[in-house]
């Protein structure tokens, strides 16, 4: 029996391969600056959605670093989603993430709507995200979806990588 | 969407974009905010745009005007877009 405890999450009701991934308006940041757009006014191409755990989690920086090693950001657009702040948001961008543009969900409403509400032991009153990656087409079909069904859990870096390349080819 | 009138550069509290929010809301200009880092250092975005790292900043791409300082702000868009403007 091992000495530590990977927890199995819920089943849930999330966002899915062939969905319209739901449109909503939080303020996306930069490097530079932050401002409300719309998940519409983004998605002008082949795009992956990455919800994650806060910045400053592990699963947050692992996350970025494999996105950052995988190139995807050179490849299409990249945008990541979580309930940390703007400015830790631009923190966050300072030291990794090339290239990528992160919306802020401090009230969790968004990763709600998508299905992918997770409540953290220990952090009363703070609604997380599971980490969750959504490939979406110009019209914001999904083309491919991974949602943790773990804690803690991370995407399968080939998949990805296989999925962008079958949606760019 | 259509494109908003105005991009405001802005800080999060500071009184002086506010100034220059309620002028906008009372000539009923459409804007668009964007929010930069306190930390005068890290607004190369608006040195970009304005020549300076001061806030509020406004680009007006109709007119081609971009500046910074509340009260000229105020005053251009007084003389643009109010009562006896252009």
């Amino acid at each position: 029996m091992p000495d530590f405890d990977v927890v199995s999450l819920p089943e849930t009701d999330h966002v899915a391969e062939g969905d319209t991934a739901p449109d909503f308006t939080r303020p996306l940041v930069d490097t530079e600056y932050w401002e409300d757009r719309s998940l519409d006014s983004v998605v002008d191409g082949p795009t992956l959605l990455v919800f994650h755990p806060m910045d400053g989690a592990f699963q947050a920086t692992y996350l970025y670093n494999t996105v950052d090693e995988h190139g995807w950001a050179e490849d299409l657009d990249v945008v990541g989603l979580s309930v940390s702040t703007p400015y830790a948001h631009k923190r966050l961008l300072g030291e990794r993430a090339e290239g990528v543009r992160i919306f802020s969900d401090p009230g969790a409403g968004v990763i709600e709507e998508y299905g992918l509400a997770h409540d953290i032991d220990g952090m009363t009153g703070i609604t997380e995200t599971r980490p969750a990656v959504f490939l979406l087409d110009a019209d914001r079909t999904v083309e491919y979806a991974w949602v943790a069904s773990e804690h803690p859990e991370f995407p399968d870096a080939e998949a990805v990588d296989d999925a962008v390349e079958d949606l760019l080819d | 969407m259509t494109e908003p009138q105005i991009t405001l550069y802005r800080l999060q509290a500071c009184p002086y974009c506010e100034r220059v929010v309620r002028t906008l809301n009372e000539l009923d200009v459409s804007y668009r905010s964007r929010y930069v880092e306190p930390m005068h250092s890290e607004r190369n975005v608006v040195k970009r745009v304005s020549g300076a790292r001061s806030v509020p900043a406004i680009v007006d791409p109709e007119t081609g005007v971009t500046m910074s300082e509340s009260a000229n702000i105020v005053e251009y868009l007084e003389g643009t877009y109010g009562e006896g403007g252009a």
